[in-house]
């Protein structure tokens, strides 16, 4: 008779749910983890990880076509489909495969099926009833299966799926979600993308390069709702040189799908309507949490807008319930899922932690150009209140930028002009996601402007840019 | 204009409530008179009427926020043909302190001088500061910004970031509890040290405890009160207790009588229904009224004398307790004495009562008879000198001229205050009392 007996059972292996096991293996507790489909979640399969395959695929072809600039020649360039989607999927692979080794190095059994609280502190596991998504990785080895399981402590990680418009429900074939997005059969002569979020945008970008007619329709005045209205402006005019066709508080009334592809009626604010013509759509109008068939009503966990409720710790109403990432509240992010799992674990273990700060969250966008940002808006800052500095940094102003041929770009930063705390940052252009954790230390470790002022930053790099913004934002800057 | 509505003060010791229930919403027209939210005070919920007449623009405190200070911006009221764009809660007076947000920084008193961070701090950056030992205090940057601003000593703070480090949460910790002032800390500091140490913390408390072998219940203001206030009476006031014994078949022969002549409306509803608990009010004010040099409060300075007995009565209530006050009792007749208490009693349990309702008196009654208690101690609830703790009436054995007898008698316990009450005075309390219990009849003339 195997061992059914843990203290934590986590059930979802995305970020979240991973980092969670791992942290709580660590810790000291006998631990498993519930997955029904593919170890990694969406993030690693389906969502973070394959479309930074494509992108940079599409990075590369881009680079290609602009050889010239760079004193290079590149004849007869081309791309093969199925090739760049093989790539993603091999990545996304190798990744999945990592996933259950490390589950296996900190000794976490995995229960493959689907997971539900049956009641505190039981789960029961049954066959997954729903339809994998293809092509699927491999199932890992030497899991457990089907059965009732204990935990004193039970973290509900389950993520989230696409939300589906009444009416232009996706039939993954006409109509896509980021599932069919990632691996396109061929290449869409053109598209129309519902939203401009992080998911709508990094398509629209990709299939852009790739030579796709790309419409983004977004309801709101700016794409990336969530971005500094500057900063979505100025990534906007950058992607429209590209040849992205944007429709800005317009929503699509409905689709009729006909022989060629979809037709989308779109009503703009005015009141007028339109009628646009694309061989596919995608639907990337947000996620919304997976907090069905999991048992939480019948043990009542309270729920708020298709999201578990949590304290700062994870916890739900119920004792021994808890819920981490996507499915517990937005921001929807792996990040954030990751952390609130370890400062959940952490807490049920009594070590003293402190709830996370959701204002010191980083958020990142792969499109080109890239767009980072942490904190306060500049809209959002003098909403609540604050007094402001705001400092702004162009690429045009930085060595590096120019000689890596991308003079576009903007970092700014917002500080609170009372105590000089960094209330905000946002950037956009080349590399900037890889520079936005800089400023995410800085907040974390509350330096104000003076601290960020004596940092040697390295030259030459894009960073530099990080401190002329500061040096901005106090009149003081050197290279402008 | 339009008009801003603050956080009333509903007495004159409220400093902070809770914004429990709005009855309006934004674009609600509303006339002087009507309710528009309800607040929840240390102790009771009250009902907020608007005193000017438009439409709500803006709703600024969400309900269910606690702790909203006196005179904070709540909501915005629009006077006609004005509309929400005209609404600016960022300016005027108590707007900044009513934002709800915690992680706000804190608004610098006028009194701090103007700081143009950006030309000030950067000549003259803030030291990394040094315990008088010479060692470095871990602290942020932004936390040592804002000690300089507030004129804090770091010194005085204790870090609850990584490795004990000074982040900003504790600036505002120590903002908000008033400690930690740089240039007067010397002069306080011995006072600090006297001040009661702290109960555990909860994180210290819900160590001791499985995870998830309990729910948390949020304090709410009548919890949060009862314990301060029981707090601050078992720390400063030095309590003696004296106890004696009360036969009651006298009264409760009396009570009948009284109970069965009492007149009939049209209904055939009595006039009154005196109680037990009824006479007793009255017989402990007929006492301090006998012994005024017990009906006393307790200032550092002054002894304050009371010329009536105002008797506070402990009534439980979901949640908690509170003791709204019969007042002059000692010239209330027992049939007002007791209707008044009936009306006061439903009002508490619906916890509709005013707060000179069941702020001061005198003294006061905790009974816990009905519930088949013998005999208790109560803790004195300041500014009054005594609490009077009635036990259950039972029939007894008693010695009665060399003979044992049965009798229905009743332990009581008097709790005093030392400091303005003694032993002999709190002893003459309880004698005159048993006398009016032993002889009820001497309530009536």
């Amino acid at each position: 008779m195997a061992d059914t007996n843990y203290d934590v059972i986590i059930i979802g292996s995305g970020p979240g749910g991973y980092v969670t096991a791992i942290r709580s293996a660590q810790l000291g507790f006998k631990t498993a983890i519930v997955e029904r489909e593919h170890m990694g979640g969406i993030c690693l399969n389906w969502g973070c990880i394959p479309t930074k395959a494509l992108l940079r695929s599409a990075e590369i072809y881009h680079f290609m076509q602009n050889a010239k600039d760079y004193g290079l020649s590149a004849e007869k360039i081309s791309f093969d489909a199925s090739a760049v989607v093989k790539r993603s999927r091999g990545v996304s692979g190798q990744l999945n495969g990592g996933i259950g080794f490390l589950m296996k190095k900190n000794k976490v059994d995995i229960l493959w099926g689907e997971g539900k609280v049956t009641k505190a502190g039981e789960v029961t596991v049954s066959k997954t009833s729903k339809k994998a998504m293809e092509p699927q990785h491999p199932a890992p080895k030497g899991t457990k299966g089907e059965g009732i399981y204990k935990a004193k402590h039970i973290i509900v990680a389950t993520g989230a799926r696409p939300r589906a418009i009444p009416g232009i429900e996706p039939d993954g074939k006409d109509i896509w979600t980021y599932f069919e997005a990632m691996v396109p059969p061929a290449m869409p002569k053109s598209l129309i993308v519902m939203g401009s979020g992080a998911i709508g945008i990094e398509f629209a970008s990709f299939y852009r390069t790739m030579g796709v007619d790309v419409t983004v329709i977004e309801m709101m005045a700016n794409i990336m709702p969530v971005e500094d209205p500057e900063i979505s402006v100025m990534a906007k005019k950058m992607m429209e040189k590209q040849g992205i066709k944007f429709l800005l508080e317009a929503k699509v009334s409905s689709v009729k799908k006909g022989s060629g592809g979809v037709t989308a009626t779109v009503e703009t604010k005015d009141g007028k309507k339109q009628d646009l013509k694309a061989e596919k759509l995608i639907s990337a109008v947000g996620v919304v949490g997976n907090i069905e068939n999991l048992g939480l009503e019948d043990l009542g966990v309270k729920t708020d807008r298709g999201c578990v409720v949590i304290d700062g710790f994870g916890r739900t109403n119920v004792p021994g319930i808890y819920a981490i990432g996507d499915v517990a509240g937005p921001p929807m992010l792996a990040h954030k899922a990751e952390h609130e799992g370890v400062i959940c674990v952490e807490k049920i273990a009594g070590k003293d932690v402190h709830a996370m700060d959701k204002s010191m969250i980083p958020g990142c966008t792969y499109c080109n150009p890239q767009v980072a940002s942490v904190g306060l808006t500049e809209p959002k800052a003098k909403e609540a209140g604050y007094d402001i500095k705001v400092g702004r940094f162009p690429f045009m102003g930085n060595g590096k930028a120019i000689a890596l041929g991308e003079p576009e770009g903007l970092i700014k930063t917002i500080f609170d002009a009372k105590t000089g705390q960094l209330l905000g940052a946002h950037m956009v252009g080349a590399e900037v996601t890889e520079l936005i954790q800089g400023y995410v230390v800085a907040m974390n470790l509350e330096t104000t402007e003076e601290d960020l002022m004596h940092t040697v930053f390295p030259h030459p790099t894009l960073s530099e840019m990080m401190k002329e913004s500061v040096l901005d934002a106090y009149g003081r800057v050197l290279n402008m | 204009m339009p008009i801003n509505i603050t956080m009333p003060a509903l007495s004159p010791t409220m400093e902070e409530g809770n914004l429990a229930k709005w009855l309006v919403k934004e674009g609600d027209k509303v006339s002087a008179g009507d309710v528009i939210a309800e607040i929840e005070t240390d102790k009771a919920t009250m009902e907020v009427e608007a005193v000017d007449e438009g439409t709500v623009g803006k709703i600024v405190v969400p309900e269910g926020t606690a702790g909203v200070k006196v005179n904070a911006l709540i909501a915005v009221l629009l006077e006609d043909g004005e509309d929400a764009g005209a609404i600016d809660t960022s300016g005027g007076g108590g707007a900044s302190a009513a934002a709800p947000s915690a992680d706000k920084v804190p608004a610098v008193p006028n009194s701090a001088p103007a700081i143009e961070v950006g030309a000030k701090a950067v000549s003259d950056p803030v030291p990394a500061p040094k315990t008088s030992g010479g060692e470095r205090i871990f602290s942020s940057p932004l936390a040592r910004r804002l000690a300089q601003l507030n004129g804090l000593d770091l010194k005085a703070l204790s870090g609850s970031g990584p490795h004990g480090r000074i982040v900003k949460r504790d600036i505002e910790a120590a903002l908000a509890a008033g400690t930690g002032k740089a240039a007067p800390a010397a002069a306080e500091a011995p006072k600090a040290a006297a001040a009661p140490a702290a109960g555990q913390s909860a994180d210290q408390v819900l160590k001791l405890f499985e995870e998830g072998s309990y729910e948390l219940v949020q304090h709410d203001g009548m919890r949060k009160t009862i314990a301060k206030r029981l707090t601050e009476s078992k720390q400063t006031i030095p309590h003696f207790y004296v106890t004696v014994d009360c036969e009651l078949d006298a009264l409760l022969a009396l009570r009948a009588q009284l109970n069965d002549s009492a007149s009939k409306d049209k209904d055939d509803k009595p006039a009154y229904k005196l109680s037990v608990n009824d006479m007793i009010i009255k017989a402990l004010a007929l006492s301090l009224r006998d012994v005024p040099d017990a009906n006393v409060s307790w200032t550092d300075s002054d002894m304050v004398m009371h010329k009536h007995a105002d008797v506070g009565v402990a009534v439980s209530i979901p949640g908690g307790l509170i003791t709204p006050i019969i007042r002059r009792a000692e010239e209330k007749s027992l049939s007002v004495i007791s209707n008044e208490m009936k009306d006061l009693g439903k009002r508490a349990k619906e916890r509709k009562l005013k707060p000179e309702e069941y702020q001061g008196g005198t003294t006061a009654v905790s009974n816990m008879g009905m519930m088949g208690v013998k005999n208790f101690s109560a803790v004195v609830n300041p500014p009054h000198a005594t609490i009077l703790a009635i036990g259950a009436g039972e029939q007894r054995a008693v010695v009665k001229d060399g003979e044992l007898a049965v009798a229905t008698v009743m332990s009581v316990t008097l709790s005093t205050d030392h400091r303005c009450v003694d032993g002999a005075l709190g002893a003459s309390v309880l004698g005159a009392f048993r006398g009016y219990i032993e002889n009820p009849m001497s309530m009536l003339v």
